[in-house]
């Protein structure tokens, strides 16, 4: 995984609340055995009209903000469906990462295991820095990982809060199942104890 | 583990499976269970033959396909070659990694989340996973069951285990008595509407009260399907008779003494008296009316009495733009009563409610009746067990004679992977739980509602009040 330390881009404003991951990839776009390549059909039912022609209104189909690599949106991101495709989707556009009020619980762990930083910020704070990227690629935004702190085009410091164990993870790019893979000796020790304690669990096989 | 203080039924099966507690309440939590389907894994078996890890735990794990498979006869394979190619992944994968598998043809096949409980697979206070958001469903069995991205369904497969910081309670008491007409899909429905769909966000959700304990199983699986809508990643029901009574018999559930072994187990894991919750929600049950969607996110949600909200009596500017955009979308006039809301297509599946039970009362209202002029109507049982357990009782011609369409099992027009899909514009009344643009199929409008109900709006061509009908 790619680490996030500190990011300075364009951010493009997304001011809709519950962008749903049908919104941000729809369920045709699925069918891949792959992760790469989704970023075309990110938010597709936004950006593309019926007949597959940009819809010049949307955001991400207007510059400066096709290279925006933060976008901002209101609250409850990433609601309803697992699918993983949606960071993915985000990620091969180039989107590092998402400010929002608040995200959905399965969306957030998402983002963590792809090196892309979800930022929670109230809501008033989002609006302000949506006005702050209207304003283009004169006023990228900074969002520093370290030292926890959104940075406005005005120089203004905002701080954020990122749980520690997924900061470390992010900072450093590290893969979980490379460090749970570290832990075997005790899923083997719990194994055991589970095994004795519940021999009724039945095993599948078909 | 800490047994001292009072706690919920998510803090004890939490509790039981912390293999090791790291930083900041992290916890390296194992997995009983993880339920694989054609979608969500191919990247995770990727990542696993790249870094030549094996599966750790296939007798904890089950494979099957849902999401793509056409719902038209199967024996001669599926046309569409993206979907085929992701079925064909997962055959090869699970034979690759050696992981038990139904296939397509196989009678036990059908949607994962309703395969799991049929088959006894899902069982109380286990931790079940799936690649799936609506893996909540089997939180009503009494386990901790929640949805998990790509990148996990590679971690339990290496490690059977998941890194996890614990969820906060909440207590959801639905007390009184459901008035007639009204069902688990009501229920929820009426959840969703009061919490908002962000209500549940960081917590597992509890159901209890009496309402909740006078549902049956498939109605409890309905129920708890639908946490994840309402930003719950779990939702959980406490096992009691109902619940063993459910299990026992099936064919991967506990058998003689392992069962009574296992049932007195489960009897310890109902929340113990004075546990602490961090939210509660109490509903009266019996003010609960038939529920439909009219917007694009299931809290906008009302009952059938209602008519579509009028965007000018909202206050918050982006929140008005917000519903006016819904309203664009659904092709709806504010003001219009929601029984004159006509219909192009009705589905009745979907993890949701495509048991038997949901089947049975969709044919009740079907029995006698003929689909309207104009409208295709689509029943898509839940497992190809559910199908042929309706083609005996009868239901399945009381169907074909109302002129609704008999499929095969899987996911269907829940989220159109496979050729059922709304047109643009087609309005459907649908008894599956997300109404998202474009969720049916592109352009698509979804109005949600129970078996009973999607069964009503296709015999009158509109959404109808189910309690006109009886």
């Amino acid at each position: 995984m790619q680490p996030f330390t500190e990011l300075t881009a364009i951010a493009a404003p997304l001011p809709l609340a519950n962008v749903d991951t049908d919104k941000i990839i729809p369920a045709r776009f699925l069918k891949t055995i792959k992760r790469s390549g989704l970023g075309k059909s990110l938010f597709a039912g936004l950006r593309y009209d019926e007949a597959g022609g940009e819809r010049p209104e949307f955001v991400l189909n207007r510059e400066p903000f096709r290279g925006a690599e933060i976008l901002i949106a209101h609250e409850n991101f990433g609601c309803g469906s697992s699918r993983e495709h949606a960071p993915w989707a985000l990620l091969d556009f180039g989107i590092r990462c998402v400010i929002a009020p608040s995200f959905a619980d399965i969306f957030h762990g998402n983002c963590f295991k792809n090196g892309i930083l979800p930022v929670v910020l109230p809501r008033s704070v989002c609006d302000q820095l949506m006005e702050d990227a209207r304003l283009g690629a004169n006023a990228r935004i900074t969002v520093d990982l370290g030292r926890q702190v959104v940075v406005r085009p005005n120089g203004e410091e905002i701080p954020f809060s990122i749980d520690p164990f997924r900061r470390h993870m992010l900072l450093n790019g590290l893969d979980e199942i490379g460090q749970t893979m570290q832990r075997t000796a005790a899923i083997d020790t719990y194994e055991t104890a589970r095994t004795s304690a519940k021999p009724w669990l039945p095993s599948i096989a078909v | 583990m800490s047994a001292s203080h009072p706690r919920t039924l998510f803090d004890k099966i939490w509790d039981d499976h912390v293999v090791e507690r790291l930083e900041d309440e992290t916890c390296l939590l194992y997995i009983d269970r993880h339920l694989v389907h054609e979608v969500t894994s191919p990247q995770a078996f990727e990542g696993l033959r790249a870094s030549g890890r094996r599966v750790r735990a296939p007798q904890s794990t089950i494979a099957v396909v849902d999401h793509n498979v056409p719902t038209s006869d199967r024996r001669n394979g599926i046309k569409e070659p993206e979907s085929r190619l992701q079925v064909e992944t997962l055959e090869e994968n699970v034979a690759e990694f050696g992981v038990p598998f139904f296939p397509v043809l196989d009678p036990r096949q059908g949607i994962v989340h309703i395969i799991g409980p049929e088959q006894g697979i899902s069982l109380p206070g286990m931790t079940i996973v799936c690649g799936d958001s609506h893996t909540s469903t089997h939180g009503a069995m009494g386990a901790l069951a929640f949805g998990i991205g790509t990148s996990e369904v590679e971690h339990v497969l290496a490690t059977q285990t998941l890194l996890q910081k614990p969820a906060k309670n909440m207590l959801v008491e639905v007390n009184g008595t459901l008035p007639p007409g009204c069902t688990a899909k009501d229920v929820v429905l009426a959840i969703i509407g009061k919490i908002g769909t962000a209500g549940g966000t960081g917590h597992v959700i509890e159901y209890a009260g009496p309402v909740i304990r006078a549902l049956d199983m498939a109605g409890r699986l309905t129920v708890c399907n639908m946490s994840i809508e309402g930003g719950a990643r779990a939702g959980l029901i406490a096992p009691d008779e109902t619940t063993f009574d459910y299990i026992k018999g099936r064919p991967y559930a506990p058998k003689g003494e392992d069962f009574d072994r296992a049932v007195a187990y489960w009897k310890t894991l109902p929340s113990d008296p004075g546990a602490h919750y961090d939210t509660i929600v109490r509903i009266d049950g019996s003010e609960i009316a038939p529920m439909v969607t009219w917007g694009t996110s299931p809290e906008a949600v009302l009952p059938i009495t209602g008519a579509v909200p009028d965007p000018a009596d909202v206050a918050d500017e982006a929140a008005r733009a917000q519903m006016q955009r819904m309203l664009d979308y659904m092709g709806l006039t504010a003001g219009t009563k929601l029984t004159d809301i006509p219909v192009d297509v009705v589905f009745v599946g979907s993890c949701t409610n495509a048991r038997i039970e949901d089947l049975r009362a969709a044919a009740a209202v079907a029995r006698g009746r003929h689909v309207a002029e104009n409208v295709r109507a689509l029943i898509v049982p839940g497992s190809g067990l559910v199908k042929l357990q309706a083609e005996e009782e009868g239901l399945a011609q009381i169907f074909l004679d109302a002129g609704f369409e008999w499929r095969e099992p899987g996911c269907s027009m829940c989220l159109a992977m496979n050729p059922d899909k709304l047109q643009p514009g087609q309005r459907c009344a649908s008894t599956s739980n997300r109404n998202f643009e474009g969720r049916q199929g592109q352009g698509g409008r979804t109005h949600l509602v129970s078996p009973a109900m999607a069964a009503a709006a296709a015999v009158t061509g509109h959404l109808t009040d189910i309690r006109e009908l009886v």
